[in-house]
């Protein structure tokens, strides 16, 4: 079956993955309501910046996470010193990159499904005695809730595959920041590793397919839950 | 006493609203499509945001700009039914009618059991909205307002979006909630024959602005109203009593202080309070008393009013009433007939009614106090 490094690379690959998709989740939703729902001033430069790791090359954001936060960097200092945080050469590192990579993915998804939920049932929430925040969490929430769990599985198989950040801004330590791609590239880098190499490239496609399928499945009968039709 | 004097701009549109109705029975907002009927009731229900003016319902300001008030629509305990039934669609029907319900038992309205069988929707609590038809999704819209325990229910065309036999279906249900529920309405309609059965009073708005409001009978009577009220739909509205049953034709018959008039067979009690609306295109007007004709319904009459006419036509406005009482109709006759019939303001006529002209269409009943037989 597996070999232990393997197995190795895929556990750190989904702690990775489903530690940075949980940490983003409330942010990405945020974002997302405030870009279909809120008008202000600077809007768009706010949506230009969501999607900048979409557009950038992930080498370039890794480079900013690693000059930001860094143990010297300006954040990574300060979340050192106040917390006892360091994002530098670990795990954690490794999904703050995977999930500002996955973030404008996340945000996207959502903001679509935002933008369906009907607001005149909100407003009709809110005549019937209901807070905005009831309404929230009542009527918004529930109804976006096909749309949040698609952008946290395509999130999760973006953080899954994520490379070029992750490498930049935390290295290459086996058990820390080696996940299934950073593996993989170490491998191509060793003569005669075809075999391990085309294992590992196998392993990524399984766990993104699982992942894709599983979401497709799930958000259909989601759908038809929200929509009343089981 | 409900207070509304707002403006606002919408686009190019401005409403500048103003009016003044009582905390009980049913107040009709009437007028044609976009002259901001739905707007003043957003309004009021906190759902659009005026520029400046007031909004105040039993004295407690629900919107005042010059002092700063606007109270969130959760707190202003208004219901609205809208349009379209807008229930939400991941909560059964249950779900739905209990979503607004008050637990506090602070504003005590009518129990869910009540509201349930008021509403006949016992049989659908446990289904999701998608499964139920346009009138059942109505009901249940309706009881999901009632069991928030408002102080005043608003009403947007709620008929609107359904077919005439659902029409039909909801109508009774609405006249309930009038009746024994004692719940102040606002009544957004273009449908007249919606207003005959449940207005008590009218407010008639046009471009924006509320150009008249009184009773239905009163308002229908003033012949320079009449461009709002429809061309083809206009008619006057008269207030009468049933007062008897000829079983023999499968005929009824209504009584006002000039007389009786015989109308196809009502299934209501002696006594019941019926506003009946006739259009000027269905009165004939005759200067001798007519025999020989299969009219029933003859009434003496004396010509009060012309009003401008209109191409061929004209509109008349008549007495039919008695000398204390008058009662007020209309007929819609050519210009050639009210010249050669030489009919100007003073002169005595007959107004004739077509029994048959009269359908379910025409009727109302209304809350008036049932008067002994």
């Amino acid at each position: 079956m597996l070999t232990p490094l393997e197995i190795e690379a895929l556990q750190l690959s989904l702690l990775v993955g489903v530690t940075s998709i949980i940490a983003a989740l409330p942010f990405a939703l945020a974002c997302a309501w405030l870009l279909s729902r809120r008008d202000f001033w600077g809007k768009s430069v706010f949506d230009g910046i969501v999607h900048l790791p979409l557009v950038l090359p992930p080498v370039a954001v890794g480079f900013a996470l690693l000059v930001l936060f860094g143990r010297n960097g300006i954040i990574g200092a300060f979340l050192y010193q106040t917390f006892g945080i360091v994002f530098a050469f670990n795990w954690k590192g490794a999904a703050l990159a995977s999930a500002v990579m996955a973030f404008p993915l996340m945000v996207r998804a959502m903001r679509l499904s935002v933008e369906a939920v009907d607001q005149r049932l909100e407003a009709a929430a809110r005549s019937l005695g209901a807070s905005p925040w009831r309404v929230f969490l009542t009527i918004t929430l529930p109804l976006t809730a096909p749309g949040i769990l698609t952008g946290a599985i395509l999130g999760f198989a973006r953080s899954v595959g994520e490379f070029g950040a992750t490498i930049t801004f935390v290295s290459n330590i086996p058990g820390q920041t080696r996940t299934l791609p950073v593996a993989l590239y170490t491998l191509t880098q060793i003569p005669g590793s075809d075999l391990p190499a085309w294992r590992l490239a196998g392993l990524s496609v399984a766990l993104a397919l699982a992942a894709l399928i599983g979401s497709e499945l799930l958000a259909r009968r989601l759908g038809h839950r929200l929509r009343g039709l089981d | 006493m409900i207070e509304i004097a707002i403006e606002k701009q919408l686009g190019s549109f401005m409403l500048a609203a103003r009016l003044e109705a009582p905390e009980s029975g049913v107040t009709a907002l009437f007028g044609r499509s976009g002259v901001g009927k739905t707007s003043v009731i957003n309004a009021l229900a906190g759902l659009l945001r005026p520029d400046r003016g007031r909004i105040s319902v039993g004295g407690t300001a629900l919107f005042d700009s010059a002092r700063g008030i606007d109270l969130p629509p959760e707190k202003r305990r208004l219901g609205y039914v809208f349009q379209e039934a807008r229930l939400f669609p991941h909560y059964s029907v249950r779900g739905n009618l209990l979503y607004g319900a008050k637990s506090d038992g602070d504003h005590a309205g009518p129990s869910f059991d009540a509201v349930v069988d008021l509403l006949g929707i016992r049989d659908l609590l446990a289904r999701r909205p998608a499964d139920l038809s346009g009138g059942e999704k109505q009901r249940v819209a309706i009881g999901r307002a009632l069991l928030a325990s408002p102080r005043l229910l608003l009403m947007d065309e709620p008929l609107a979006s359904l077919d005439a036999p659902r029409k039909a279906e909801i109508m009774p249900f609405i006249e309930r909630l009038r009746d024994e529920l004692k719940l102040p309405i606002f009544y957004v309609s273009h449908e007249m024959e919606e207003i005959i059965r449940l207005a008590d009073l009218l407010v008639l708005l046009d471009a924006g602005r509320v150009i008249a409001s009184g009773s239905v009978e009163e308002l229908t009577s003033r012949l320079d109203l009449w461009p709002l009220t429809g061309r083809y739909e206009a008619g006057a509205v008269i207030r009468t009593v049933l007062r008897g049953h000829d079983t023999t034709y499968g005929l009824s018959e209504l009584a006002f202080p000039g007389g009786r008039l015989r109308v196809t067979q009502l299934a209501l009690p002696l006594g019941t309070p019926i506003r009946v609306r006739i259009h000027a295109r269905d009165v004939v007007l005759a200067t001798e008393r007519p025999a020989h004709l299969s009219i029933r319904n003859a009434f003496a009459a004396k010509v009060i009013e012309l009003a401008p006419p209109r191409g061929p036509q004209i509109d008349l406005k008549l007495d039919i009433g008695s000398a204390e009482e008058p009662v007020m109709l209309w007929a819609r006759i050519t210009q050639r007939a009210c010249q050669e019939l030489q009919l100007v303001p003073g002169k005595p006529v007959f107004a004739l009614v077509k029994t048959v002209a009269l359908d379910h269409h025409s009727f109302g009943r209304f809350e008036g106090e049932a008067e002994p037989v």
